[in-house]
């Protein structure tokens, strides 16, 4: 293995500094040097924006022999609040963390979050805590930068994160910057044991199809999780460490700034969270309908959701919107007025423990994975639920 | 304001098959489309265009087939298209194909480079922010609204699960689009007419000076190994009796599942 | 049935029926609902160049004649009639100029009509004046610098939401209809304002208004052609662009019967879906017949208009009678296949028949066209040896 610096190409703009995690670059002479002691990471040669590092030999797929360990999580926090997410990432972590007989860690990036222990009690053996007020925001040039870097410090095998809004655009821009594959929206994540893979498979093509997907060569093995895809254990009397870390900042200074932020109010009972949902689809067939399923959910305490048909007719908005391109919920009780059941909707809600359908379509797909269905005109069952219930 | 577009041609729909003996993909008899995604970013850089004048230029990297994506965009006011295509190009996951746009952006250069939210068929999101990474440019994901565009700098709104946020940066920079952006405008009849005529380019990876271990299936990272379809679980009990006694009888299931 | 279109055509066509499909479908009954003119729809119809298919090239449209125009509306009218006159209306309202404008007219208005930035209306009707044209009382008087123009039109489609008008008015009282001129008034000119906007059984999106003129000064510049030659040029007009209403016939018919289609296909009754039934089958067999038979006779008259001939009255009013008269059936009796349903505001037959009436009577109503024609008919008997 070599690796070499083209002094045609190198400018000596210096990018590769601070990307060295062992420190290793100077700049002299309008050129950059690699000192003794590389390992041939590879990480400067992504920093340089000219091409002008090079590595003289591609590392051989060596899933068994090579030296990365441990799975981590990505333990998203908004505003100083652990995300759910989280929680259910370590369930499967644990899961997978046992079957390599390896350790479990959480990394947390943010500034003030509160309960970080409650990551321990959920299943993470470490936790990397980075705190700093510039990450309060979930600056994502910042976040990434603190993840590459913990990431070629410690050099996991793993690496799970949410696919949540910040996860589907955070992670991908560090599997970039490490080289190494991401697979988005898993559902399913298993472990060949006898080549030491993660098998990671996902839907594609709107759910129609599944894929399985593995990441042989490089490493971390990235992924992106929908939430409530798997379910958080209880939390338990646990040992483990919350080690700081510290705060890196990159030689190139983050760009994107928040102004400002504006929260949704229009729902009540607040989707993902809810235990019962109410959801409606075209066959309301217009926005007033909609306040029917609302005194229903009132009286069932329950959240409002929709297919995607009602939002794109503007009936509500999109944050009650349930399925491919909308939320994921897995409730106790989903009760789905009006929906077929088209494939892009049951991605965001087949989960739910109970299924209720009510559509006038005897063959409607909703059917197929409902629980219990009533096939009858919604404008007639809603109210006799409402009636009965009260 | 130099505009560049990324797009993909995918299938129309997403009610495809496979082939049980092969494991492909059964792709006869399905028009293939610009990834609806993709016709919100293209409206979005055409009247960045309109508004603050320069040009718009697509690309995508795909077979020789997705000139027909690249022409129905100029349809619909891109000023000019590129087609990245060479056989080394084919396989490529989020990664390769982000290097190998990469490249062309570089090439070109750009002020602005747009992408749409996801793909039909994919759905993974990846390209746009692995693009930005790759170019080290800023990133913002899911802009719903360009409030503010001026020299070297970008005001936006974008939209996650809680609200939406405002944020800003320099410029250049690569923003992913949804839909709520705006209304893509049907083609014109100029439009296609310029569309039939004009010369696309198409760059392989020699034009590219595309390291061969980064792009296609060699320099995917990723592999897929298996592909099925999703065991769909049949519990379908559907309630007998009339409407009434259904509606009892749901309440009393749900009742007794501890659920209400 | 093929009509063996050119690329140029077809592209036009699909372009025209993807904008009916995507646009104006989903919005259709409200705007008939609320009598609201279609301007979202203008404007897109605007940005995808439709407008410009009327227009001469070197006045920034793309060179189209009447059976181009001819495709758009009935692609439009497939889907909603109302719109599809909107768009039509223009058409009638700027021929004048572009047939016998001069340069510098037609360099100062038709971009703007190509690029659908503005919207024509022609004024003609009166309300002492309706199929007896050359009643009109609408006086222009010379006066220095122009002509005053003082009276009122009546029921002029697009009146109000246009800005061009090509207004018929005497400029010599004396002559009658010989004393007739064509002018260009713009909206806003002093003395011009509207009347209210009727409310009418059928193509309600269309803003139908009267035009009052108190003594409104139009510019020298601003008559069309030579003075006197106003109703020739109306004759000319019309003949002009009475298969654009045949078109707008024959998509209304071709709407209509879609839709009848569709709903006999799905209703079921007596055990069997209604399509199946002879009765029903035999109305069906029957709209069929006048749609296509409407069509090829509007493609007809559309392209002899095109082909440079000196006279088309007869093939052109012989068009737009067959075509309405096919779309008043056609409507009226899906409206009655479909029974019930049919009657409902919830499905779209009850609109289009309301739509399909004034196509019978506006432009020439058929029975001044029949009789136009049956005066062609004597004519060229005395001419025939």
């Amino acid at each position: 293995m070599s690796i070499k610096i083209d002094p045609e190409k190198c400018i000596g703009c210096g990018n590769c500094i601070p990307a060295c995690p062992f420190g290793l670059i100077e700049i002299d002479r309008g050129l950059a040097w690699i000192k003794e002691g590389c390992t041939f990471c590879g990480a400067c040669v992504d920093a340089c924006g000219y091409y002008a590092i090079e590595i003289g030999e591609i590392p051989a797929p060596t899933p068994t022999g090579d030296s990365h360990r441990g799975v981590w999580v990505f333990a998203e926090q908004r505003q100083g609040n652990l995300k759910n997410a989280a929680y259910e990432l370590l369930a499967k972590g644990r899961e997978l963390a046992e079957t390599l007989q390896t350790e479990l860690s959480a990394v947390c990036l943010g500034h003030n979050i509160k309960d970080v222990s409650q990551l321990i009690a959920y299943g993470a053996d470490k936790v990397y805590l980075v705190d700093s007020p510039e990450l309060a925001d979930n600056q994502e040039d910042l976040c990434a930068g603190q993840l590459v870097a913990l990431i070629r410090e410690h050099q996991p095998e793993i690496m799970l994160a949410g696919a949540t809004a910040l996860g589907r655009s955070l992670i991908p821009r560090v599997a970039a910057r490490l080289h190494t594959g991401l697979t988005a929206d898993c559902t399913g994540l298993e472990i060949d044991t006898e080549k030491r893979l993660l098998l990671q498979t996902r839907p594609t093509f709107g759910g129609n199809i599944m894929a399985t997907i593995i990441c042989p060569a490089h490493r971390p093995q990235m992924a992106t999780v929908r939430p409530r895809v798997f379910k958080k254990n209880r939390p338990q009397n646990r040992q483990g460490q919350i080690i700081k870390a510290d705060f890196k900042r990159e030689a190139v200074t983050a760009k994107t700034r928040l102004l400002s932020f504006v929260e949704d109010l229009t729902e009540t009972v607040k989707l993902e969270d809810a235990d019962i949902i109410v959801a409606g689809g075209r066959g309301l067939g217009k926005a007033e309908n909609f306040k029917l399923l609302e005194e229903l959910a009132s009286v069932l305490g329950a959240a409002v959701g929709s297919s995607r048909p009602p939002v794109d007719e503007g009936w509500l908005p999109y944050s009650h919107q349930v399925g491919q391109t909308g939320k994921t919920v897995c409730p106790k009780l989903y009760i789905a007025c009006g929906i077929s059941g088209a494939i892009q909707h049951l991605a965001g809600m087949q989960t739910s423990d109970v299924i209720v359908a009510i559509n006038e379509d005897p063959n409607a797909p909703i059917f197929e994975i409902a629980t219990y269905g009533i096939v009858g005109d919604l404008f007639q069952v809603v109210p006799m639920l409402i009636e009965n219930l009260k | 304001m130099n505009v560049v577009v990324c797009l993909k041609q995918v299938p129309g729909t997403t009610e495809v098959k496979i082939d049980p003996q092969t494991n492909t993909l059964i792709r006869q008899g399905i028009k293939n489309i610009i990834n609806p995604f993709d016709t919100y970013a293209l409206e979005e850089g055409v009247r960045l265009k309109e508004k603050h004048s320069g040009r718009v230029t697509v690309i995508t990297m795909g077979p020789p087939q997705a000139e027909e994506a690249l022409r129905e965009a100029i349809s619909l006011g891109a000023d000019e298209a590129v087609l990245l295509s060479d056989h080394a190009f084919a396989g490529a996951d989020t990664w390769a194909t982000a290097y190998t746009l990469s490249l062309a952006v570089r090439k070109l250069g750009a002020d602005i480079i747009i992408c749409g939210r996801q793909t039909l068929d994919g759905d993974t999101g990846q390209v746009g922010p692995e693009l930005a990474e790759m170019l080290k440019l800023p990133f913002i994901a899911y802009v719903s609204q360009i409030e503010e565009i001026a020299e070297g700098h970008i005001r936006v709104r974008r939209m996650i699960e809680e609200g939406h946020e405002v944020m800003e940066t320099t410029l250049p920079a690569v923003i992913t689009v949804v839909k709520e952006i705006n209304v893509p405008r049907l083609p014109s009849l100029r439009g296609i007419a310029r569309s039939k005529s004009a010369p696309i380019p198409v760059w392989d990876a020699a034009t590219l000076g595309a390291a061969k271990d980064k792009i296609g299936l060699a320099g995917s990272c990723t592999r897929v190994i298996k592909v099925f379809f999703p065991k769909r679980v049949s519990r379908g009990e559907k309630l007998e009796g009339d409407l009434k006694s259904q509606v009892e009888k749901l309440i009393n299931k749900l009742k007794e599942a501890n659920l209400i | 049935m093929e009509y063996f279109l050119t690329e140029q055509q077809k592209t036009i066509k699909g372009l025209a029926r993807r904008l009916a499909e995507e646009r104006i479908r989903p919005v259709r009954a409200e705007l008939d609902e609320k009598e609201e003119f279609p301007w979202a729809i203008i404007k897109d119809l605007a940005a995808a160049d439709l407008f410009r298919v009327f227009i001469p090239e070197q006045y920034e449209g793309l060179g189209g004649g009447c059976f181009e125009l001819c495709l758009v509306v009935e692609e439009l009218s497939r889907v909603c009639s109302g719109v599809a006159v909107s768009y039509a209306a223009s058409a009638l309202g700027t021929y004048i100029l572009m047939d016998y404008g001069s340069e510098e007219q037609k360099q100062k208005y038709l971009p703007d009509v190509a690029s659908g930035r503005k919207l024509t209306a022609f004024a003609l009707t009166e309300p002492t004046a309706g199929s007896d044209a050359s009643a009109i009382r609408t006086t222009a008087g010379k006066v220095s610098g122009g002509y005053l123009l003082n009276g009122t039109k009546q029921f002029i489609t697009n009146g109000g939401e246009a800005e061009l008008y090509t207004v018929i008015a005497l400029t010599d009282k004396a002559k009658g209809a010989r004393g007739a001129s064509a002018l260009l008034v713009e909206k806003g000119t002093p003395g011009f304002t509207f009347g209210k906007k009727e409310k009418k059984l059928g193509i309600r999106a269309s803003a139908t208004r009267e035009l009052v003129f108190k003594n409104c000064l139009i510019p020298e510049g601003n008559i069309i052609g030579r003075a006197g030659m106003g109703f020739i040029m109306t004759m000319r007009l019309l003949d002009r662009s009475r298969p654009g209403i045949g078109a707008q016939a024959v998509g209304l018919a071709q709407g209509a019967l879609e839709a009848a289609v569709d709903y006999t296909e799905q209703r079921v009754q007596f055990g069997h879906p209604l399509i199946s039934l002879p009765v029903v089958q035999d109305k069906l067999a029957g709209m069929a017949i006048l749609v296509e038979a409407a069509r090829a006779l509007v493609y007809a008259a559309a392209r002899t208009t095109d082909s440079g001939v000196k006279s088309f009255t007869e093939e052109s009013a012989m068009a737009k009678v067959f075509a309405s008269d096919a779309a008043m059936k056609v409507t009226t009796e899906a409206v009655q296949v479909c029974g019930g349903a049919g009657y409902m505001k919830d499905y779209p037959l009850e609109k289009m028949m309301r739509d399909a009436k004034i196509t019978q009577i506006y432009e020439g109503s058929n029975e001044v066209l029949r009789n136009a024609i049956a005066i062609s008919l004597r004519k060229r008997k005395a001419r025939t040896p």
